[in-house]
């Protein structure tokens, strides 16, 4: 029945029809590169397989299928009924955005005291066009998505976040991004994060539905890291096994700053996570781990590039993986190094395991310099649990069972270990060992919301360890 | 310090090309250009059989319809293929019967490149097949290996003498449309070796081929075909040549190598093209297709190269591990400098339950060359228990240069290992200082270095080529090598 539909025609049609719609609010600037956006998605459409970058994921499946678009803010319908973030004592400022429209009740941006400015993108273009203006599809640019193409062109509303030179947030900021739908959306949000000089924001960034339907998120988020300025991003992802998440990255470091990113996939039907930081400054920090723990026939692909456009900085990248039944996982670091970038340290390190034969797990990790006075490395394994430390516990009377789950409980420590949030590192902590015991996928209707918080018990006192 | 260091990379690129002379035999060539009836040309001058030339004509056809491959990085100037001639060879009158009665001009040729092609090298051990142009011009110690039933000849003559052989396994590895250039080869292809191992035969003597593009506008198109049977083992070397000109030369060549049960071959390479001028003018274009498939259990391939030589090199020497416990190994350093470009690695393909795989490549890097490892490991859901380790570094040699990795690793079951490392660095000022300080100058510690950093791909060589190669490591960077 949905074999003759083509998604791509279907939303230029979309687009031409609805374009007072979709431009309304929108700045002389925007709205030409929305247009530009437009043409080039027009005329390239979907990636597909033949390009390097998108050979492990595949949206065959979603181009012939009959997606709902939502042009229009839907009326204001409060999230606590049936949606409530279970991390204990995780004391955030949460925005929560439904079905890709920021939820409020008359007030579309929240100011704080110290100038900190949160709220809807599609409302910041009107009352700050000089800040959007100044931001907005600077930072995401890059020839190689298509999908950023079709987000440029559809964007609407999505996070807006503004702290100004030298505040330093007082408790971390949460962005939830909830589905709760009966019909199949394509979401487009647009989040814009600027953080100027001096400044530090704690980010927690999280995907979750609450209904089961075939839903289509092609997000883009912008982050401005000023001089000076900190940010750390976590990304949660923990959608139902139905759903298509395309999310994009995009982050511009300025002289001497800090980027912390932690991307955490625990479900998802088909996720792709693409992450290009440009490292613009010099003596700057970038630190982007991620793991990924798949199951059933979910399929991961990871694809992080970190451009060393200047001298003296530093980046690091950590993504480990375990791939469960028939699951899939692939990861794509790039790391290119500029002619003048001397001085640069990048070093990459992707570990995997597969749990099946059936699973599926690729790695490339890719290094592309241009300067002699570099250190660079990368490191990618693919394998399964060391059976001498296996046998070394059985040897010391673990059970095979506990033995396996204490080595990828460590396995993916490592990851979660950077996660410099309290409550949200023992919240993960916890999922993470459920998640290992396959707690998290049996029930598939209620994901994450089971309120269910038993600790891992280990036979062995872990804390003695 | 640094300035010493400079010094020393500039004469790095002051080393000139010492093969660069020009025979002047009179050649016998076909008209520029590619067509039906040039290949046919080819085929009737090689009076080929009628089989020959449809495998050649299918391969032109499917030529014709596919596109030149864009993902390498790698630049060069569009080619006019109707701009190159496909068949030259050097005028013979009459079959040669012995050494004394190969053109003298042609002997001295193979004198300077010192290839031991006359009988007084017997002491060294190794059967010649030298190749020039297009056609094989002299094969040696034939009679040696016949006596244990090896064959080693000339494409050519293969085709002629054993036809049920070349018939059964030509264009089995490398299909004939498995790439563009591996199309263009199977329509074109003019000469190349021919080995065949029989079954629990050790080859005496190690196998060598020399292959040099001469004549101008000429491109060098030659296939090589090595068979392994049952229980045997063959080291097969090859080196490769050519005069100094200023237009660029096209050598696209298909190597395919089998190996039976318990087989093993060995397949060395030094390729010394002339990679073009200071100015980056000039220069062979190295289009090569090479694979090796283990169709036995317990078979063996392993490639070993030293680039030095061409100013754009695109070449993925590769294994198909199917027999069960098959092993493949890769050992390449790659060395390029002023405007050179190579774009190599190697693809390891695990189909074989316990096959193993290694990969060491190193790539140096100077002057204004890019230099870049593209590999490709993957193992299939059936390939149980199989181990790959992988390991590439690059060493960069000034700051114009770029050194640049793209792995690709697949593994579809539990119980393989994979397991891939690679870093990128320079030499560093302390290793030089702990020299200079033991009173080794600059330039001596540099040939030092980069001896060491190469040695564990030179060690795999075999004895002939490791003098050769670690002479080539220090022509390609002249100045810089003790």
């Amino acid at each position: 029945m949905e074999t003759n539909f083509s998604l791509q025609s279907f939303l230029v049609e979309q687009y031409k029809n609805n374009q007072k719609t979709i431009k309304e609010g929108d700045s002389s600037k925007l709205a030409q590169m929305r247009d530009k956006a437009f043409e080039a998605f027009a005329e390239n459409g979907f990636p597909d397989k033949s390009m390097d970058n998108w050979r492990s994921t595949d949206l065959t499946k979603a181009l012939s299928h009959d997606y709902k678009i939502l042009l229009q803010a839907p009326p204001y319908n409060p999230v606590d009924s049936y949606f409530k973030c279970n991390i204990k004592d995780f004391d955030t400022f949460m925005f929560t955005f439904l079905n890709g429209w920021y939820v409020h009740k008359n007030v579309p941006l929240t100011v704080f005291p110290d100038g900190i400015i949160v709220g809807s993108l599609a409302h910041a273009k009107k009352e700050y066009p000089e800040i959007v203006d100044k931001y907005l599809g600077t930072i995401a640019k890059d020839n190689n998505n298509p999908m950023l193409n079709l987000n440029g062109a559809f964007m609407q509303d999505g996070a807006f976040v503004y702290v100004p030179e030298g505040v330093q947030i007082s408790k971390p900021l949460q962005i939830v991004n909830i589905v709760n739908t009966k019909e199949d959306l394509l979401i487009q949000n647009r989040n814009l994060i600027i953080v100027e000089k001096n400044a530090a924001l704690k980010l927690v960034h999280c995907d979750d539905s609450v209904t089961t339907t075939d839903t289509f998120i092609n997000s883009v988020s912008e982050i401005y890291v000023g001089q000076n300025a900190e940010v750390s991003y976590y990304k949660l992802e923990n959608k139902d096994s139905q759903s298509l998440l395309i999310n994009s990255l995009y982050v511009k470091q300025e002289n001497d700053s800090r980027f912390l990113s932690n991307g955490i996939t625990f479900n998802s039907g088909v996720t792709r996570n693409t992450i290009t930081v440009n490292i613009d400054g010099s003596n700057c920090d970038a630190d982007v781990n991620g793991l990924y723990l798949v199951d059933k026939q979910q399929k991961v692909d990871n694809y992080v590039r970190i451009n060393h456009n200047k001298p003296h900085s530093r980046s690091s990248q950590l993504y480990k993986g375990i791939m469960d039944d028939q699951a899939s996982g692939s990861f794509t670091g790039y790391v290119y190094v500029e002619k003048d970038a001397q001085k640069t340290e990048a070093y990459q390190t992707n570990n995997n395991i597969a749990l099946t034969d059936e699973a599926s797990v690729g790695a490339n990790p890719f290094l592309e310099i241009y300067a002699d006075d570099v250190k660079c490395s990368h490191g990618a394994t693919i394998g399964q649990l060391d059976n001498e430390a296996l046998f070394y516990m059985r040897q010391r009377g673990i059970c095979e069972r506990n033995s396996r789950m204490l080595l990828m409980y460590a396995f993916a420590m490592e990851v979660v270990n950077k996660i410099d949030i309290e409550a949200l590192h023992k919240q993960t902590d916890d999922m993470v060992s459920r998640r290992l015991r396959g707690e998290l996928s049996i029930c598939d209707m209620c994901e994450l919301h089971c309120g269910d918080h038993t600790e891992l018990h280990f036979e062995i006192d872990m804390s003695k360890i | 310090m640094a300035d010493e260091m400079n010094d020393v990379l500039q004469e790095v690129t002051g080393g000139e090309y010492k093969y660069g002379f020009y025979t002047d035999i009179e050649m016998d060539t076909a008209p520029k250009g590619l067509n039906e009836d040039i290949i046919r040309f080819i085929s009737a001058k090689k009076n080929e059989p009628e089989w020959m030339l449809e495998f050649r004509l299918k391969a032109y056809q499917k030529w014709l319809t596919m596109k030149e491959p864009k993902w390498a990085h790698i630049e060069y100037p569009p080619i006019d293929f109707q701009d190159i001639i496909y068949y030259a060879a050097p005028k013979q009158k009459k079959e040669l019967e012995s050494l004394d009665e190969v053109d003298p001009e042609l002997l001295d040729t193979f004198n300077k490149l010192g290839i031991p092609l006359d009988e007084q090298k017997a002491l060294a051990g190794v059967a010649v097949d030298a190749v020039i142009d297009s056609v094989s011009v002299k094969t040696t110690f034939q009679d040696t290996l016949a006596e244990k039933g090896i064959i080693f000849c000339s494409m050519s003559e293969a085709i002629q003498e054993h036809p049920e052989l070349v018939k059964k396994y030509i264009g089995t590895v490398v299909p004939i449309g498995d790439n563009y250039y591996s199309a263009l080869n199977s329509a074109v292809f003019t000469d190349g070796s021919f080995c065949y191992i029989p079954k629990g035969v050790r080859c005496p003597l190690e196998l060598s081929t020399y292959f040099r593009i001469n004549a101008a506008n000429t491109g060098q198109f030659e296939r090589t075909l090595v068979i392994a049977d049952e229980g045997s083992y063959v080291s097969y070397m090859e080196g490769c040549t050519a005069p100094q000109r200023d237009e660029n030369q096209l050598h696209a060549a298909v190597v395919e190598l089998i190996a039976m049960e318990d087989a093993e071959i060995k397949y060395s390479t030094v390729q010394n093209w002339y990679p073009g001028d200071k100015e980056g003018v000039g220069g062979i274009y190295n289009f090569v297709t090479k694979r090796g498939i283990c169709k036995g259990d317990r078979s063996k391939i392993s490639w070993t190269q030293v680039e030095t030589g061409s100013s754009v090199t695109w070449k993925y020497p590769s294994c198909i591990l199917l027999g069960k416990d098959s092993i493949g190994e890769f050992y390449s350093v790659a060395v390029t400098n002023n405007y050179q470009q190579a774009d190599t690695g190697t693809k390891m393909i695990h189909l074989g339950e316990g096959s193993r795989s290694t990969i060491i490549s190193k790539g140096i890097s100077a002057g204004r060359s890019q230099n870049s490892y593209r590999g490709l490991v993957k193992v299939g859901r059936k390939a149980l228990n199989s181990r790959n380790f992988s390991q590439c570094d690059s060493l960069l040699m000034g700051d114009k240069c770029g050194a640049h990795t793209w792995p690709y690793i697949k593994s579809e079951n539990k119980s393989s290992i994979v397991e891939h490392e690679a870093t990128t660095s320079k030499i560093s000022d302390d290793q030089l200082f702990y020299c200079n300080q033991r009173g080794i100058d600059t330039e001596k510690a540099i040939g030092l270095i980069v001896n060491g950093y190469a040695r564990e791909v030179l060690n795999k060589l075999p004895m002939e080529f490791a003098v050769e190669a670690q002479k080539l490591l220090a022509i390609s960077l002249e100045g810089s090598v003790g």
